[in-house]
């Protein structure tokens, strides 16, 4: 009996040329967008402005328009912050551990999901600053020799943040800079030096700027390859710290229902299912309006739905383990704060957050559901609708009732806190539209790379061929 | 027309294995100064143009490891030299904590610091005026064709046999690469006006930007509601009441902290040599430090440095003002602390109270430094041994 090779389909479907490649990810920057797609932008650009007005009221007013109150004294901003950040752990994961795992299906999707990542820290980002209450004097979080002749607390986990959110952003953001230099060229090269229309003329100086001069020398080739996996390397454990430090906010303090050694894990977990839901969900309208099926495949898709599909499991079973923690621990309060997750005031959110996480996601056990596309995106809305409320669980029912049963209180969200949570949702998507419309979507290079018949046959050694 | 120099000559390849044959062609033929130009890396090609390993690999751990003693080194210093202040129970160099903080600089100038010594040195870029940018050639190998262009300044270069060769090779569409004259000819210089006018603009925005919003911006509203907020200041009108005071009068009997009321009067001294009534603050040489410096403010300038009663005031001409008694009498000698304590606090005869002027504390540092400035004038024998 021998051993059978499963051989992989393509990442590509068809036999496109290179030329045509280049074409299908340079057309939406190159052409006038259709009328969804300014349909699509109007909306989220209106979404961004209740935001802005939303922000401006609080820096107007103060803090005190939200709906926190003691003892939630995080609410919404919080909840926020730590979903935004989940959503970019898809694309570092994908472009820096899938790489060093060879996994082959992620040049479709890496390009797109960087992006995302970078969108959602930026968002993300924004919650703890206005958090601070008066945001201009953030600066001070920054260890640097000051006036009042203070230093931050470099052991407190706030702190941490600062610097996991920031390093992960800045890495990030080079990730997907370096991988975008030799698409860069290659759309510098595709435009004429001396074209007449102005926008041909800005974008060919936009795009000779940003490629820094590239000119697809292997001897460049060379180094960049050597670059991307160390790149990868340190992104790859990098990823894996930003939620586990975001863990520590919750987990470092004494509050019953956070102070569990099960969080970073569990954070990381959530993050990465949450991540990939979202970028599922986004490319499946990519591919869609750009007519990138052949690029971003549907065998890649379900890749994704599986891993979605075990990060929901591992997700539910710290759900499980963190009831089973507070039986075991015999602890009083801690068992309190998790039968009031589930049977207290806030025990909606309990039952939302468990059906989207941990039930839906079981039906991508079948196969024909997790290759159906209306099938996928509709579980993956609710998966994002599940994370959070993950966090909103987390966040607000253990502040809600915490050791003093008198000073025990509801937590009502204002207007202001849900006007600002879609504004963050217009800013994120913003951003994804304008990227679209300026950048290549697919990473042009690396998708040439993987095609079939783009790498020399293995013969090429033997003189005799 | 003035005469172009020559940069390299370029062909043209269709396929990934005609490409990686070329290669090991031009690298076997001796050439040192070639280059291939592929849309996208060629697996193999390394090896057939006989590269070296790319050196990025100890860059990023020699730039690893500076970050991580760098964020070690600042956290040591801010937080156990700087200013030290234990929180949260933790020890001063609390080297746990400090972990995610120096993983994170770590992975920062690491990453950073890598990409930008590959752009920089290795790249040596931004150069967007090589000779080959804008050139069929790059058109064609930014998108779906090889090539190799072998430069004029190789040692073994001749433009036919290059050209000849690159044709024995199977290359298609050779080409010649000059130099554009214009850019060869421009003389780069930091005095180039254009460029120090900029900075100048440059300068001019970032500073002033800086000095309107550190001066000017924080004071404007909103951001100086912090200083303005809506509460009732001492010698405000009052808005919500009506008795003219925007302080409430306290609840009867309120005292004051750090302030208990001194309830002895003059006709119950005779209970103050009782033991209860004793010096509570210890004769340490701090506290007679401090009763020796408030002795010579507040009681020297009647009672004289050394309590004998010469004042200055009379001496300072005002003949009117009389002398007090010495500190050293034996009437004075006998009273306890306590009594002498509650002269200082209610005053006796022409001396106010300085109940107000010194505190409770330093009025018992005081009498101690009496104390001693009696026993230093009427020393007995025991004393100087």
């Amino acid at each position: 009996m021998g051993i059978e090779i499963i051989n992989e389909p393509s990442v590509i479907y068809g036999k496109p040329s290179l030329a045509s490649i280049d074409d299908a990810i340079i057309k939406p920057t190159n052409e006038v967008p259709s009328k969804k797609y300014f349909m699509a932008l109007s909306v989220t650009i209106t979404m961004l402005l209740i935001g802005a007005v939303s922000l401006g009221l609080t820096f107007y007013k103060g803090t005190g328009l939200w709906g926190l109150k003691n003892p939630v004294g995080w609410g919404f901003d919080i909840v926020n912050f730590v979903f935004w950040v989940g959503i970019g752990h898809a694309g570092t994961l994908i472009s820096a551990i899938l790489f060093l795992f060879r996994q082959k299906w992620r040049t479709g999707i890496a390009r797109f999901a960087e992006g995302m990542t970078i969108f959602a820290v930026m968002t993300a980002a924004l919650f703890p600053a206005i958090h601070t209450g008066r945001p201009w004097l953030d600066g001070y979080l920054m260890p640097y020799p000051n006036q009042h002749w203070l230093w931050p607390n470099f052991t407190s986990p706030l702190l941490w943040d600062v610097f996991a959110i920031s390093t992960y952003f800045t890495v990030s953001f080079v990730f997907w800079y370096i991988g975008l230099i030799p698409d860069f060229a290659t759309m510098r090269d595709k435009l004429a030096k001396n074209a007449d229309s102005i926008t041909q003329k800005i974008k060919k100086v936009a795009y000779t700027v940003l490629s820094l001069g590239w000119r697809f020398s292997n001897r460049h080739w060379s180094h960049y390859e050597m670059m991307y996996l160390v790149l990868a390397g340190f992104a790859t454990p990098l990823v894996l710290s930003v939620h586990t430090i975001v863990s520590f906010d919750f987990a470092v303090s004494i509050i019953p229902g956070w102070h569990t050694t099960i969080f970073p894990p569990y954070f990381v977990a959530g993050a990465i299912f949450s991540g990939f839901a979202m970028v599922q969900n986004v490319l499946i309208i990519i591919r869609k309006i750009f007519d990138l099926e052949h690029i971003i495949t549907i065998d890649t898709l379900e890749k994704m739905n599986k891993i979605i599909l075990v990060t929901g499991m591992m997700v539910g079973y710290a759900y499980g383990m963190e009831f089973f923690i507070a039986w075991y621990s015999g602890h009083e309060a801690e068992s309190f704060a998790f039968i009031n997750r589930a049977f207290g005031p806030f025990a909606w959110s309990y039952w939302i957050m468990v059906s989207c996480n941990v039930i839906f996601p079981q039906l991508f056990w079948s196969k024909k559901l997790r290759t159906n596309i209306y099938f996928m995106f509709v579980i993956g809305v609710l998966v994002n609708v599940g994370m959070w409320f993950e966090r909103f669980v987390i966040t607000v029912t253990s502040l809600s009732r915490d050791f003093l049963p008198s000073s025990w209180s509801y937590y009502v969200p204002s207007l202001i806190d849900f006007g600002i949570l879609i504004g963050s949702f217009g800013l994120f998507f913003t951003l994804l539209f304008i990227f679209i419309r300026t950048m290549p979507v697919v990473s042009i290079a690396e998708v040439k790379a993987v095609i079939e018949g783009s790498q020399p046959t293995h013969h090429h050694d033997d003189e005799g061929h | 027309m003035e005469e172009k120099i020559l940069h390299s000559v370029t062909g043209i390849f269709e396929t990934p294995d005609d490409i990686i044959k070329a290669a090991k062609g031009v690298s076997s033929a001796g050439y040192k100064k070639y280059d291939i130009h592929t849309p996208y890396p060629v697996h193999g090609m390394d090896k057939a143009m006989k590269l070296p390993w790319s050196p990025l690999g100890y860059v990023a751990l020699v730039l690893g490891l500076t970050g991580a003693s760098l964020a070690i080194l600042l956290m040591w210093w801010t937080m156990s030299v700087d200013y030290p202040i234990v929180i949260g129970g933790k020890p001063l160099f609390a080297l746990p904590a400090f972990i995610p903080v120096t993983f994170e600089l770590t992975v920062l100038s690491a990453s950073i610091g890598t990409v930008l010594a590959m752009i920089i040195f290795l790249f040596k870029f931004p150069n967007t005026s090589h000779p080959l940018h804008d050139t069929p050639y790059i058109k064609k190998v930014s998108s779906d064709k090889y090539g190799v262009s072998i430069e004029a300044s190789d040692k073994m270069f001749d433009l036919n046999k290059a050209k000849d060769f690159l044709h024995k090779l199977g290359a298609k569409d050779i080409e010649e690469i000059y130099w554009d004259n214009e850019e060869l000819n421009t003389v780069k210089t930091i005095w180039d006006k254009k460029f120090l006018g900029g900075l100048v603009m440059i300068a001019i925005i970032v500073g002033g930007g800086t000095y309107f919003a550190i001066n000017k911006l924080v004071y404007m509203t909103p951001f100086n509601w912090m200083m303005e907020q809506p509460r009732l200041d001492a010698q405000s009108v009052p808005v919500y009441f009506n008795d003219g005071f925007s302080m409430r009068q306290p609840v009867e009997g309120t005292v004051a902290r750090g302030w208990m009321p001194y309830l002895i009067t003059d006709a119950d001294t005779a209970q103050l040599s009782d033991a209860k009534y004793m010096n509570p603050v210890p004769p340490t040489e701090f506290n007679l430090n401090k009763g020796q410096r408030n002795y010579n403010v507040f009681c020297s300038p009647c009672h004289d440095y050394h309590g004998t009663g010469v004042s200055r005031l009379k001496a300072a001409n005002k003949q009117d003002f009389p002398n007090p008694p010495s500190l050293h009498s034996a009437k004075l000698r006998g009273w306890s602390d306590a009594r002498i304590y509650h002269v200082i606090t209610k005053g006796q005869n022409t001396m106010p109270s300085y109940a107000l002027q010194i505190t409770p504390e330093e009025r018992w540092q005081i009498v101690h430094y009496v104390r001693t400035l009696q026993r230093a004038m009427n020393a007995k024998p025991e004393d100087v041994k």
